[in-house]
């Protein structure tokens, strides 16, 4: 199941051009640029890791695209994101994030269905990349 | 600078290349913004003019090496060294040869680390930020402590030297400090001396010349000399050049901070009411309370 979140996400996946081209959007915005990976694209895990340090300072594209090319090299079947930060006074908030990188294999979720007093359905989405992790 | 109506067949308009690249806007602010310093503008007009024709021979298909352009400036503190670095990153980036024409300045406390593993993510980061721009390297020598065999700026230097073979369409680097270090230092480090195309050095201003850096930095911030206190200031240059850690142009520019605030204290210790341009008037007075002129040493310390 081709998870979607983030900007542009129905949008086919962006191409390396693309992606640097939305990054030097970011940096001309002056928001700084983080790239986060994870196993677990559960859409309620907002935690996900950080490659290395934040990249501030940084006004080449270029330099985050070689970050990002280390990074997919390190966790090659992991959903990889790019974030931009906006942290002028007044935003303070995440202004543009989107997946530049998903496992070949992405096994979706289970929707687990559980009856409670009163004919009651409680919902709960489990990532089965969580359930059954590779390796 | 792609296919403009300056090249036409065979001809090429040069003039209209040169006008059409900014590179001119670039050194006339740069002859403006900067008081004598004739043997480096004089340089860098002919690095410009390189950098021009080799683009003009690429666009041409005459050659498709890039000109290696590291550069080292040479020079005593307040010469103009990182303000000169900052107009060449801008130039570099009119002709194409960096993509943003930023400049990032570094030391050997921003480069090499305190322990095993700490200087290559130092390092690393600071060529991350320098990519697209110019990645200018204060008193470089520094780096380089042969008395200690475990010193870690020989790491530094060898990702130096690195990024600056490997890395060639991402960053310039330009090594500063004074000439004799920088001197000793590339004979002990040749690989740094043979990666680097251009020697430019800046020296001492003589006194005419520090005097009418002080006249347009007066200029620049709204203050104005009247004939007393140009003159005292001129004797107080004439002595603090022979004083220790006199540092050109910079001390320049510290002197008249201090000066700026003698004036303040005079005008509110007098008191009473003003007319506007005495907020702009530095007086004689506040020029002759300087240290320097009791023959002591100056408040300044660094160099
Ligand atoms: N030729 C000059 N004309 C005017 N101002 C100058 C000149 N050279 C240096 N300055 C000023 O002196 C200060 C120190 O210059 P800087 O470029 O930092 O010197 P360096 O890097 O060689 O130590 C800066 O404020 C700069 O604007
Ligand atoms: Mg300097």
């Amino acid at each position: 199941m081709r998870i979607t979140q983030g900007t542009f996400s129905y949008l086919p996946d962006f191409t390396d051009e693309q992606i640097q081209a939305q990054i030097q959007y970011c940096l001309n915005n002056n928001w700084p640029i983080a790239i986060e990976y994870t196993d677990d694209p559960h859409p309620r895990n907002v935690y996900w890791d950080m490659y290395g340090l934040p990249l501030f300072d940084i006004k080449d594209a270029v330099a985050i695209m070689q970050t990002l090319s280390e990074c997919k090299a390190t966790f090659p079947q992991h959903y990889i994101r790019i974030s931009g930060y906006d942290r002028s006074l007044g935003r303070a908030t995440t202004a543009l994030q989107f997946i530049v990188q998903r496992p070949d294999d992405e096994p979706g979720f289970y929707l687990d269905r559980q009856e409670v007093s009163d004919r009651q359905v409680r919902y709960t989405i489990r990532s089965h990349s969580v359930t059954r992790p590779r390796g | 600078m792609t296919d403009t109506p300056a090249t036409q067949g065979d001809q090429i308009d040069l003039d209209q290349v040169w006008q059409s690249s900014d590179i001119q806007a670039l050194l006339d602010k740069l002859n403006e913004e900067l008081i004598g310093l004739v043997p480096v503008k004089t340089r860098i007009r002919e690095i410009a003019a390189m950098l021009l024709v080799a683009r003009l021979r690429e666009q041409h298909q005459m050659s498709t090496d890039r000109p290696t352009l590291h550069m080292s400036f040479t020079g005593r503190p307040g010469t103009g060294k990182t303000t000169v670095a900052m107009r060449m990153a801008k130039i570099l980036h009119s002709l194409g040869y960096v993509r943003k024409g930023h400049l990032v300045v570094a030391s050997r406390d921003d480069l090499v680390g305190q322990y095993v593993g700490h200087t290559a993510p130092k390092t690393k980061e600071i060529l991350k930020k320098a990519i697209g721009g110019v990645l200018f390297i204060d008193e470089a020598y520094y780096l380089y402590r042969p008395e200690n065999e475990r010193d870690y700026g020989q790491e530094a230097i060898e990702m130096l030297l690195t990024a600056m073979e490997n890395q060639r369409d991402d960053f310039v680097v330009i090594l500063a400090g004074y000439k004799e270090r920088m001197d000793t230092f590339f004979q002990s480090n040749p690989g740094f001396h043979s990666r680097i195309a251009h020697h430019v050095h800046f020296p001492d201003y003589s006194l005419d010349e520090l005097v009418q850096i002080a006249e347009l930095m007066v200029r620049q911030q709204m203050y104005s000399f009247d004939d007393d206190s140009r003159a005292a200031f001129r004797d107080y240059l004439e002595q603090r050049v022979q004083q220790p850690h006199f540092a050109n142009a910079r001390s320049v520019r510290n002197a008249l901070d201090r000066i700026k605030l003698r004036q303040a204290n005079r005008l509110i210790r007098a008191g009473g009411s003003i007319v506007t341009s005495d907020l702009a008037r530095i007086d004689v007075e506040d020029v002759r309370a300087s240290r320097v002129f009791r023959g002591g040493a100056s408040a300044e310390t660094s160099a």
